[in-house]
């Protein structure tokens, strides 16, 4: 249990900048996600806490303490690898019982930890497997295991469901969860999966290109996205972003949307007439309202999920935009409709920045 | 080069399984020593740093490599600049050159006789003639076999082990197991003698003994070319064949025209690898035929190892002098190895 | 393994059923036939000739088994007498046993009935032989020579000098093959380098550095120059930078120090690769020659090989002896052959390593 403060941690590789000035705070007992596109540099954010890395510059603290160049095995901290990592020669008590061991503790407590751990995790009857005697979950559920034992300061995961099926996943996410309302400790978590990012997370970190774009709870980042990456990368299917140009008049705000306006009911700061933005709306925000449209559009797709069903239609001069419905569709594809932007929730970002001008 | 490790990933449950425990009983003894390093090599880490520890660990082999290969390289330059008797370089007269040109003073280079030092050239001559008629047979039999080996029959893996084994046997104990057929009494002239013919003094005429000497040498290492031979063909992808069965080739062909021009890296290496281990020949032959009768099948290698130890004279500027040609002949021929190599990968 | 190859050659019928047998087929057994009988017949015949007493090896032509001709006691007389088959000359064959030879008569006695005397023409009789193995040619060499000397010499350097390498070079590729750091480019080409070096061009000075150190004529100047193998480091790191580098990560969350993750860890995962070194290390080190031969002079150091290589160039060479030690230098390396043959056949064939 700790808490965990980056200032200005810069990574690169030879010329290569992979994290450019990282500041972030975690505070005790917290689930933080990083999450963001491959190669955004959230594994190497990971490893550089880990202490697997070292910053090329900025400082790492946990509790108050600069470990910025200690190595990895002096940090105390766990890490779960997306590979689980286990040692093939050992068998799954060995595994959890060896850092145990580097810690200098006494067999019988290394053989109560461990055994309190395995019956926590349902592996009491295979902790004298080889991890290649285990399925899957088990291997992960045994990464785990090896993580808890140690009662670590942090615990680290490296996306550690991406190995597993999408049932397993499922599955084994709500168990992460139960485990953290448990155990109670820091947990940092890197995985691309926005799904994973929104169930799991206390607060999400959204990182693109080696910045953090923006750190927020779940809802924070869906109703308040600070700019239109976090926007597109938070929610599924993603947010509409349709080119908008900005008709102020009556001093309510007025956008052209292709051929058609649209009024917004609030005002927003730094919107000047004439100017290019990016209006952001997200599917659900979409209806399709036959008396009362405001775009004519025609049906390019419709994906029935029985529950829900998303529509993908295209209307002139404008991209693809994609609706949610809920319940069945009756639509069709080539059918002519017009839809409607529940004008409350919609986003307004600076064209060339991405930046959030208006949120809802 | 670049497949070793395909090579050493077990291959099959049973060897596998032997492999580990035979590693294991080796590393065992090992286990406790490394077990007792760790508090000195914990502390070491806390000192220099854990990214430093490589150094640590490259340091005894390099310290090895260092006193045993690095520094001799150079003070084998130095014997063969120098002159005298001395065996520390300090107590030697640099002598230039000149070790060189008594070693390369020749009437004819083609005639032994017409040199100063005689023995020299009579081994050059020698191996040169061996490594001729050695490297010839050698690809000749181990392709002969391999592509027997390669073919569908019936204790495959038997056959195979078989031609294999002699490989492991020490030069020394397999020029005895032939030193004692071909002796005068022999089992090969008892063979002659019950055929009506005269008994031979092998080691007596020069050219039986040079004959032998390739002989021997090929019983002992042809199964190991063979074995690379025999990779090369089982490489070669089965689609092929079976194509050229749906076009009805005859088998000649099938061979002259998918399988040896397939197999011809391999044949290269082969070759090139031959050629080095021939030019080293040394051991078989010094056991069987102590380079007799007289220099008949004296080789450079025992030249050198004779003119430094076993001589009444211990001329190692000489010897060291013959071993820096050896070696650049040597230097050029493993440079051929890596081009064939290279090719193979291609 | 045995049970294996024994299927492989009984069970299935590798070429396809039914299909007649081509005519290179009929060569290729014909050529395999003739190949066991030159590969393993010069072998057989070491073996059997090291159960040869010494005056059956002198036979010419010499016998296939090991025979010893028969010797009995006879009441009255001091010494065992040798016995013989003796065609009489009313026709009768009978067992006799011969008291002395005088000319071309030898005189002879019926063993059942010591006080019945022949007088025999030595052409009319011949010697009744048994098989017999002259293990003293095995036994007697373990006292009159040093024999189990050379034996734990080549025993000793085998050992310790197999466990040097697998120590440093398996040290060594874990440095190359783990760790990132200034150097490691020359460190790797050095490795290379050193694989180019044959023992063979730098006799002379490894001897004055042997020497130097004042190793001559100890058993370590055989181990020492060789241990650090170019090849083994090679082998290794090969090996080590096929496992996976989270594993390595993972002991160092797991707080396990750099010695730790190389003996606990990477160690034990390199088994396979570490047990392929041990068996060259042990094949080049049990067969080595030159080396000790210019670096051993003193007999009570001298290597099997080396002590093999001096009997059989004394002027008087004792053949049974000498067959015999012969057959117990090539019995480790039969071993290892027969338990590990298919594996050192394939590792062999596709490194091209010796």
């Amino acid at each position: 249990m700790a808490e965990l403060t980056l200032t200005g941690a810069r990574k690169s590789f030879g010329t290569i900048n992979v994290l450019h000035g990282i500041d972030l705070a975690v505070k005790d007992g917290e689930f933080i996600v990083f999450v963001g596109p491959s190669g955004c540099g959230k594994s190497t954010l990971l490893r550089v806490i880990a202490g697997l890395e070292n910053v090329t510059s900025g400082e790492v603290h946990i509790d108050g303490e600069r470990v910025t160049h200690l190595p990895a095995s002096e940090r105390g901290l766990a890490m779960v690898f997306q590979s689980y990592a286990l040692y093939p020669h050992m068998s799954v008590a060995k595994n959890m019982a060896f850092a145990l061991e580097n810690m200098g503790l006494k067999p019988a407590e290394i053989e109560a930890r461990v055994a309190r751990a395995a019956a926590m995790l349902r592996l009491t009857d295979y902790l004298d497997r080889k991890p290649k005697a285990l399925s899957g979950g088990q291997r992960q559920r045994v990464a785990i295991g090896r993580a808890i034992v140690r009662d670590p300061k942090i615990f680290l995961f490296d996306e550690p469901l991406s190995n597993l099926d999408a049932e397993l996943r499922v599955a084994t996410r709500k168990e992460l969860a139960a485990l953290h309302a448990k155990l109670g400790g820091t947990m940092i978590y890197v995985t691309h999966d926005q799904v994973e990012a929104m169930t799991l997370a206390d607060r999400i970190v959204v990182l693109n290109a080696g910045r953090i774009e923006q750190v927020g709870t779940p809802l924070e980042l869906y109703n308040r996205p600070s700019n239109a990456f976090v926007a597109g990368f938070i929610g599924s299917p993603r947010m509409n972003f349709l080119p908008a140009v900005v008709m102020s008049d009556d001093g309510t705000l007025r956008l052209s949307v292709g051929e058609r306006e649209v009024a917004l009911p609030r005002a927003a700061s730094g919107l000047v007439a004439g100017a290019n933005v990016t209006l952001g709306i997200r599917p659900e925000h979409i209806d399709v309202a036959p008396d009362n449209g405001m775009l004519a559009a025609t049906v390019d797709l419709v994906e029935q999920l029985g529950g829900e069903t998303f529509i993908y239609a295209s209307a002139p001069g404008l991209p693809q935009i994609t609706l949610r419905e809920d319940g069945q569709s009756q639509f069709y594809r080539g059918d002519a409709i017009a839809i409607r932007f529940a004008v409350d929730h919609l986003h307004i970002f600076d064209a060339t920045t991405g930046a959030a001008l208006a949120r809802p | 080069m670049s497949d070793i490790p395909s090579a050493t990933r077990p291959q099959r449950g049973l060897a596998n399984g032997a492999l580990a425990w035979l590693g294991g009983v080796a590393v065992l003894p090992v286990g406790g020593a490394l077990r007792l390093l760790d508090p000195p090599m914990r502390g070491m880490q806390r000192v220099i740093g854990a990214r430093r520890m490589a150094y640590v660990f490259l340091l005894p082999n390099f310290v090895f490599f260092g006193l045993f290969v690095f520094l001799p390289i150079g003070i084998n330059v130095v014997f063969s600049l120098t002159g005298g008797t001395a065996l520390f370089p300090s107590q030697r007269p640099y002598v230039g050159a000149e070790q060189f040109t008594y070693l390369f003073d020749c009437g004819s280079y083609l005639d032994p006789a017409s040199c100063r030092e005689d023995h020299f050239w009579r081994g050059v001559a020698n191996t040169v003639k061996f490594i001729v008629f050695q490297v010839t047979a050698m690809v000749l039999f181990s392709l002969v076999t391999a592509l027997v080996l390669n073919k569908k029959i019936r204790g495959r893996g038997f056959f195979r082990a078989v031609y294999f084994f002699p490989v492991l046997l020490s030069p020394v104990v397999v020029a005895l197991i032939w030193k004692w057929i071909l002796q005068r009494d022999g089992l090969l002239n008892a063979a002659i003698t019950t055929l009506g013919g005269q008994k031979i003094l092998f080691f007596v005429d020069p050219s039986w003994a040079m004959f032998w000497a390739v002989f021997v040498s090929v019983w002992a290492h042809m199964g190991f070319y063979t074995l690379i031979l025999l990779a090369g063909l089982q490489a070669i992808p089965a689609d092929l064949y079976e194509a050229a069965e749906m076009d009805a080739t005859p088998r000649w062909r099938v061979l002259i025209r998918i399988t040896l021009p397939l197999l011809w890296p391999n044949m290269i290496v082969v070759i090139v690898l031959a050629l080095i281990k021939g030019a080293q020949t040394f051991d078989e032959v010094f056991v069987l035929t102590g380079g007799g009768p007289g220099t008949a099948t004296l080789m450079v290698v025992q030249y050198i190892y004779e003119t430094a130890f076993s001589s009444q004279v211990q001329n190692f500027g000489l010897a060291a002098a013959a071993s820096v040609v050896l070696g650049v002949v040597l230097f050029v021929l493993t440079l051929l190895q890596f081009a064939a190599a290279r090719r193979k990968e291609v | 393994m045995a049970t294996t190859r024994l299927s492989s050659l009984l069970g299935q019928r590798r070429n396809g059923q039914g299909r007649p047998l081509h005519w290179t087929d009929v060569a290729a057994y014909v050529y395999l036939a003739l190949g066991v009988v030159l590969m393993f017949g010069p072998v057989l015949w070491l073996v059997m000739s090291s159960f040869k007493t010494e005056s059956a090896l002198l036979e010419f032509p010499p016998s296939a088994l090991p025979f010893a001709q028969v010797e009995v006691t006879v009441p009255g007389q001091p010494q065992k007498l040798p016995l013989f088959r003796v065609t009489l000359p009313d026709g009768t064959v009978r067992q006799l046993a011969q008291v002395r030879r005088i000319g071309l008569v030898a005189q002879m006695v019926d063993p059942a009935n010591p006080s019945q005397q022949f007088r025999v023409a030595i052409d009319k009789r011949e010697p009744v032989r048994h098989i017999a193995l002259a293990t003293e040619n095995y036994s007697e060499p373990l006292q009159r020579f040093a024999f189990l000397r050379f034996l734990s010499n080549s025993v000793f350097v085998t050992l310790v000098a197999t466990l040097i390498t697998l120590l440093i070079n398996s040290m060594a590729a874990y440095g190359l093959a783990v760790y990132q750091f200034p150097g490691k480019q020359v460190a790797t080409i050095a490795v290379i380098g050193t694989l180019m070096i044959p023992m063979t061009i730098i006799l002379v000075p490894v001897y004055l550095v042997v020497t130097e150190l004042g190793l001559t004529n100890s058993l370590w100047a055989v181990i020492l120059p060789g241990a650090a193998t170019p090849t083994g480091v090679f082998l290794l790191r090969q090996y080590m930078l096929t496992l996976p580098k989270d594993l390595i990560e993972a002991a160092r969350m797991d707080k396990a120090s750099e010695w730790q993750i190389y003996w606990r860890i990477v160690m034990p995962l390199t088994l396979p690769a570490l047990a392929v070194l041990a068996i060259f290390s042990i094949m080049w080190r049990w067969n080595e020659f030159l080396w000790p031969l210019a670096v051993l002079t003193k007999t009570e150091v001298y290597t099997l090989q080396i002590a093999l290589n001096a009997f059989q160039g004394e002027l008087q060479t004792q053949w049974h002896y000498l067959l015999a030690m012969t057959v117990v230098t090539l019995i480790p390396v039969a071993l290892v052959f027969v338990f590990l043959q298919r594996f050192i056949t394939t590792g062999i064939g596709s490194t091209g390593m010796k």
